[in-house]
Formats: structure tokens, sequence, C-alpha cells
């Protein structure tokens, strides 16, 4: 067994602090496809059963800042919520063989 | 220059091979599926780790942690917060449905003094069934509705069910069948995993960290955790199923819960409770 914190996680924390420090301002159609790529990476981390509530929370912040106009807010959300999903991804992919590290035997 | 390219190319080449292949394998397929060996070394670490607590005292969770703890639970089953739930449950037992007949028809020994033998592997289905699962689907093969597997309805009919095997040692068979070692095996394989922006897995608080706190809650050990279900939990203000630990597990590690009784639950449920098997059954239980 490890340690509470391994590698991965602190991978995990990088890339989600990451993404809150790489927002850009946009324009709606930035933000259309900022929405798009984050909705994809959610749709895979659904598809390896590992989605976070965070992305899905991210996910409608950027709706409601779209919905409010504010193209600047709902884009760099958007951007974070892709972040947040490629990180469940990652996650998910390292998992399938790092959990044995953790089991008892 | 065509030389590296090739180099590179090939390399490239290799470690996609490596990665499809490595994809393509069942992640425990390298180490020999041994459930026996499992709940051996299962028991023997949680033993070696809290020496002074008795064997069947860890299906006691977090009041088998500590003494204080275990006082305010001795205290607390004299009135226990699960009783009006066991009184709705034996109700709801014995009521027929419109077609006549009870739960009693749909089980073994008429449902009475089970609770010990789930989740069980349905040979036939090829997948694990738990008491929750087959509770409800007695209630659709006799026409009615089945209930939410979270909600106080299925806590009942489990506490109920569980009161009449108290005492009785968990016994959980896996069928010479290698659907049942898959699922038993990808049920360990969900308890150890990470996931949620928490990067917690099931192990992470009920193996590392039993008797710890996390925030002001004592974490119970993995050993027997299952075997005290369904529980009053004085921070839900009411009766949970296994169902909804699982699913308040994932959410509060920012994960999206899975459906109750998707294959990952149901084998999840499997692999702890065979785990758990020679512990008695202590539930309906209570915990703060």
């Amino acid at each position: 067994m490890r340690n509470l914190m391994p590698k991965s996680a602190l991978v995990l924390i990088l890339v989600a602090a990451g993404a809150i420090s790489a927002s850009a301002a946009g324009s709606e159609d930035d933000f259309k496809a900022a929405y798009a790529a984050a909705e994809a990476a959610n749709k895979e981390a659904g598809k390896l059963r590992n989605q976070w509530t965070t992305t899905a929370n991210t996910l409608a912040a950027a709706k409601k800042a779209a919905d409010a106009g504010d193209f600047d807010k709902a884009t760099a959300s958007a951007k974070e919520a892709e972040a947040l999903a490629k990180a469940s991804i990652f996650q998910a992919t390292s998992e399938k063989t790092r959990w044995r590290e953790m089991e008892i035997r | 220059m065509r030389l590296r390219s090739a180099i590179t190319l090939a390399s490239a080449a290799l470690a996609l091979a490596a990665l499809t292949l490595a994809s393509a394998l069942p992640s425990g397929a390298a180490d020999k599926v041994d459930p026996v060996a499992d709940a051996k070394a299962f028991k023997k670490f949680f033993t070696d780790k809290f020496p002074k607590v008795k064997f069947e005292d860890f299906v006691n969770g977090p009041y088998s942690m500590n003494e204080d703890l275990y006082r305010q639970w001795q205290e607390k089953e004299q009135f226990p917060p699960y009783e009006f739930s066991l009184e709705m449950g034996k109700e709801m037992f014995s009521k027929p449905f419109k077609n006549g007949k009870t739960y009693a028809d749909c089980f073994p020994n008429g449902g009475i003094g089970i609770r010990q033998n789930y989740p069980l592997f349905d040979e036939k289905e090829g997948k694990v069934i738990t008491l929750e699962l087959a509770l409800n689907r007695c209630r659709e093969a006799n026409g009615e509705q089945p209930y939410s597997y979270v909600r106080d309805e299925m806590a009942a009919l489990t506490a109920y069910m569980a009161f009449t095997s108290r005492g009785k040692l968990m016994d959980i068979k896996i069928p010479n069948d290698p659907r049942a070692l898959a699922a038993y095996e990808n049920g360990k394989e969900y308890f150890y995993t990470r996931r949620g922006q928490l990067n917690f897995s099931c192990a992470t608080c009920h193996v590392q960290s039993p008797g710890e706190r996390i925030r002001a809650e004592i974490l119970a050990p993995a050993l027997g955790i299952v075997n005290a279900m369904p529980i009053y939990r004085s921070e839900w203000s009411g009766m949970g199923t296994t169902s909804r630990r699982f699913t308040t597990c994932n959410s509060q590690i920012r994960g999206v819960p899975l459906s109750p009784q998707d294959d990952e639950y149901r084998n999840v449920e499997y692999y702890l409770s065979y785990v758990s098997n020679g512990l008695p059954i202590s539930g309906p239980g209570a915990r703060p």
C-alpha cells in the first residue's frame, strides 16, 4: 500500500489548478467551442464511469454565464470544466493498474 | 534522416501496440484471483492493526474503534434509533401484495434468517444479486412498483430481514464460475480504485484510515462494514440502505455516483461481503 497522497493526486491537483489560471477572454463562438470540448471530455469520462461532480457544476456555471451574456466568464468556466474532465479521464486511466498498489495482500 | 524517422515511427508503433495490448487485458489479469487468500489477508490486516478489538466487534464500525464511542453505542442500543424502521419493515414484509402473495414467497425459508447469504451470485443470470435487488424483483414479479433503492421503504425491509439474521455469520459463496470470480475481482478493483476530484478510493477511508477522524466522523473499518447494513445515521437523520451508502460516498469525494444497483456497486458489495465472511450480521445498525 502507498501513502494517502500519491503522485497521481498531485498531477490531478496541478491540472485542475492550471485550468483555473488558464481562463481566457472569449466571444460567443469561443464559448461554444470551449463548451463543446468540455462536454466531449466529460462524455469520455462518463464512458470510463468516472465523472466528477465539479465538472458538471463548472459546466453549469459556464452555461449560466453564457445565458447572462458574459462570454468571458462562460469561456473561462468551460475551459476549466474541460480541464477537470481531462483530469478525471487521466485518473480513471491510470487507476486501471494503480489500484493494486493499495490492495491488501 | 530517414533512419531517424523510421526509428521514431517504429518506437511510436511499438508504444501504441503496447498500449493497445495493455488496454485489452483485464486489469487484474496479471494476478490469479484468489478470494480465500484475499479474505485471510484482509482479516489479518485489520486484526493486526487493531489488536485490542475483538474480531466480532468489527461489525460495529466506528464504535469498535474507540472506548467512549463504544459506551455511547451500548447506551444507544437501549433505545435504538432504527427501531421505528424495523417495525415498519416487519409490517411491510408480512403485508400481502395485491395478488395475495408476500415477500416470503420469493425467498428461501420465507425470507427469515437469510440476510447472511446476500449478495449471492446467480449462475443462471451470471450476475451478483443483492438483497435490495432481490426485494425489488420480488415486487415486480408480483405486479408491484419497485421501491427506490435509497429511501425508507427499502431500508425498512432490509432492516427487518437483517434483524432476523442477527448473530448469524456472513456466508457469501463464490461458485466455481469464471463470471463469479470476475464479479468478485471487479468489486475488489472498484473498492481500491481512486475516483472523484478528491482522489479517494473506498480503501482510502476504510482501509488506510479507520479509527481516524474525517471532519467530525470516525471512519469505520472495511472489515464487517456491510454486516451492519442498513444503518440509521444521525448525519442523515434517517435510515440508509447499502445503495445509499455507496452513492453518498461517491458524492462526498466529488464523484458522480452511478445508479444504485449498477454492476459496480453490486460487485463491490459482493467483494466486501465475501471478505467479511465469518463475522456476524449486526444490522440494522446505528452510526453517528
